[in-house]
């Protein structure tokens, strides 16, 4: 059974590898020009047949599918430890309101320094996200610390979330002119227009908290089976619940303020990949909700921009469309399961 | 050499920030000894359990964990030295019954969590020595609240403690998964020497499993001692404020209160015939008179808890003459009787006299 279960992980990781591959290839290759195999090695490889190609592809294509890539990947362990720390399996930074709540404050701190005619920086937007994100965060915790209920909490977080998105709405009808295309662009959401710096500061923020959220699934493994158990397995609950939230909010922060908010990965991702692993062990889907993250995100991101080119779709409408009946489904077959019994 | 006890709390008062709920509390708990608390609903069972486990911080005293103050233990420390079980149920998902009971070795493993030959060897003993080793590769979401508790009880043994705290460890269990379980805690402290302190509710139970009982009323001990000494004089029945029935201290059973007014059948009875004639006249609201009963025979606690009057005849004594001349006294106040004997013997012989007296004046009732 051990090795049945080994098996098991192993094939689960080899098949999101070669998703993330072909993901990948297929972001580079499909487009507004398609290119071929050939020309992509060609500019990958330091010879390129022709600067447009080279151009689309360094350019464009590769900062944009590696933030899908990893801004993805971001969402989804996110949003596994939000399912982790509230014990509940439809918990994930957009439903809790945490992205809508980081999208207002960046929304709030871009029109005030554009105003100003000051250009932000990566670092102040991911700062002024994380804000927003703590600030929603903090009010759900008020709302859990109150009324101790799974439904509420997520009625809860939804409301905040239209709040904050009116408000930000409301903000951005106010905005100059001139600010209003990209803002409006940003805050439903895409990965259109990253530059390489944002993709190196995204990196660097994801790569640290993935590394430090892995550090932590030995606490949230305990946890899984609620706080007394865990406390007397020997966790320091508060040390653990404080660097839970601050990950969690660290990591949607970074997807907002580059890419805006984007829904249902944080909550569809780790449900897949939980039911492909057949476990919920945090040491196993915390690597493997990433890069399924991230392939989800690829694909998506794909569709937003091919289907109705040159029109490009925000990539919330892309994730909602094939993240939202994947959270029903599961849902579906885990309370059939419970009655079965 | 001094006894140094696995728990001890000193006048501890347990309870939360604004309300005080357990006073002045002093328990001692020695190695392989089982101390259950018991008391009425809401009375701080589990409010104690959870501040000997240092889940909660005392309000005043100590609790001493080997005779060291538990607030002085780091949360690895005070993991290796006890286990708990809750009644809140823990919901892991996707997780099998064997991973349930290794996640038991948690204070024992590294950073992150890779178990070792030997963590994997005790989390097997567990499982066989707790009797689950069937269920391992079986879904924690798919199996019944008994066998989940013995999992539970399994994980609760891979911890290797000294000391286990249960707080109601048998409720929603069949009767056979509480014998079951009682059954392990008993062998748990007898062959691995583990204090356990838990809390029950069937009180019946702790008196039969436990070495000390503490009894929580109040907001403090209320009676503390061996279970001989708290189950007598009906205590019991006054430490729950019994109102609609009656305990019985001594077999554990429980009767419903019957109304006591006036009886209108007198039921002939003894060696434990008419214990179900009882009860059903009691069901039906019917008031009666039970004799003659001697007080050592098996349905005396019975007959006096539900007949509105009992006649009686001392243990181990033929029957009197005077015996049957007072139930005849009494039958004369009723309008049927109902015989459930069917041979007599040395001892009530003379009950015959009643039987005839009842033939030939009231009206059989035995189809009632």
């Amino acid at each position: 059974m051990k090795n049945t279960r080994y098996k098991r992980y192993t094939a689960g990781f080899a098949l999101l590898f070669i998703l993330l591959i072909a993901a990948l290839y297929a972001n580079l290759v499909f487009g507004s020009v398609n290119l071929t195999a050939g020309k992509i090695f060609g500019v990958l490889s330091g010879n390129p047949s022709d600067a447009t190609t080279s151009n689309i592809i360094l350019g464009i294509r590769l900062p944009r599918l590696l933030s899908a890539a990893i801004l993805g990947g971001a969402l989804s362990v996110s949003g596994f430890l939000l399912q982790n720390f509230f014990s509940n399996p439809i918990a994930g930074p957009f439903v809790l309101g945490i992205s809508s709540g980081a999208k207002l404050v960046v929304a709030l701190v871009m029109i005030f320094f554009l105003g100003r005619g000051i250009v932000l920086g990566s670092a102040t937007l991911i700062f002024a996200a994380f804000t927003g994100s703590l600030l929603s965060m903090g009010f759900i915790l008020l709302v859990s610390g109150r009324v101790r209920k799974m439904s509420v909490l997520i009625i809860s977080g939804v409301m905040t979330g239209y709040i904050c998105s009116a408000v930000t709405d409301i903000v951005i009808a106010f905005a100059d002119d001139s600010d209003i295309v990209n803002l409006h662009n940003w805050s439903t959401g895409t990965f259109s227009g990253t530059s390489w710096s944002d993709v190196k500061t995204a990196a660097i923020v994801t790569g640290t908290s993935l590394i430090a959220s892995f550090m932590l699934s030995k606490p949230m493994s305990a946890y899984q089976f609620g706080e007394s158990y865990a406390e007397n397995s020997g966790v320091n609950i508060k040390r653990f619940r404080i660097a839970l939230i601050l990950l969690s909010s660290i990591l949607s922060a970074c997807v907002t303020a580059f890419a805006g908010p984007v829904s249902f990965v944080g909550i569809a991702v780790p449900h897949l990949t939980k039911s492909l692993f057949k476990t919920a062990k945090p040491i196993v889907i915390i690597p493997a909700s990433f890069i399924g993250g991230a392939v989800f995100c690829l694909v998506s991101d794909l569709i937003a921009r091919t289907l109705f080119a040159p029109r490009e779709l925000s990539i919330s409408s892309v994730t909602a469309v094939f993240g939202a009946p994947v959270v029903i489904f599961i849902m579906l077959k885990r309370e059939s399961r419970k009655f079965r019994r | 050499m001094e006894n140094i006890f696995s728990i001890e709390t000193v006048s501890l008062t347990a309870g939360y920030t604004k309300k005080e709920i357990v006073k002045e509390l002093s328990i001692s708990v020695s190695p392989g000894e089982i101390v259950t608390l018991i008391g009425p609903n809401g009375s701080g069972k589990s409010t104690v359990l959870k501040t000997i486990a240092s889940q909660l911080s005392p309000l005043s005293g100590t609790v001493l964990i080997d005779g060291k103050p538990g607030r002085e233990m780091n949360e690895k420390e005070t993991a290796k030295k006890m286990s708990v079980l809750l009644t809140k149920k823990a919901e892991p998902e996707l997780i099998t019954c064997g991973e349930v009971v290794e996640s038991g070795r948690y204070p024992y493993t590294g950073r992150l969590g890779f178990l070792s030959r030997d963590d994997r060897r005790i989390s097997e003993e567990a499982m066989a020595l707790t009797g689950i080793s069937y269920l391992k590769d079986t879904d924690f979401e798919c199996i019944s609240d008994g066998q989940r508790q013995l999992v539970m009880i399994a994980r609760a043994v891979c911890q290797e403690p000294e000391i286990m705290i249960l707080d109601e460890p048998t409720s929603f269990l069949d009767v056979s998964h509480k014998l079951e379980l009682l059954w392990i805690l008993e062998k748990l402290a007898n062959e691995k020497n583990i204090s356990v302190i838990m809390s029950l509710h069937e009180v019946e139970l702790a008196q039969k499993v436990s070495d000390r009982i503490i009894c929580i009323k109040n907001g403090k001990a209320d009676r503390t001692g061996t279970p001989e000494e708290v189950f007598s004089d009906n205590y019991i029945s006054r430490l729950y404020g019994i109102r609609y029935g009656y305990y019985n201290e001594e077999n554990g059973s429980a009767e419903l209160s019957a109304s006591g007014t006036a009886p209108e059948i007198f039921v002939i009875g003894g060696g434990g015939s008419a214990v179900n004639v009882y009860r059903k006249l009691r069901r039906r609201n019917i008031p009666f008179a039970a004799g003659i009963i001697h007080t050592n025979d098996r349905e005396y606690f019975t007959a006096c808890s539900l007949a509105s009057e009992v006649i009686s005849e001392k243990a181990f004594e033929p029957v009197s003459d005077e015996s049957v001349d007072k139930a005849i006294e009494v039958m004369k106040k009723c309008k049927g009787y109902i015989c459930c004997l069917k041979d007599l013997g040395t001892m009530n012989i003379k009950t015959g006299r009643i039987i005839e007296y009842a033939k030939n004046n009231l009206k059989n009732m035995q189809s009632l």
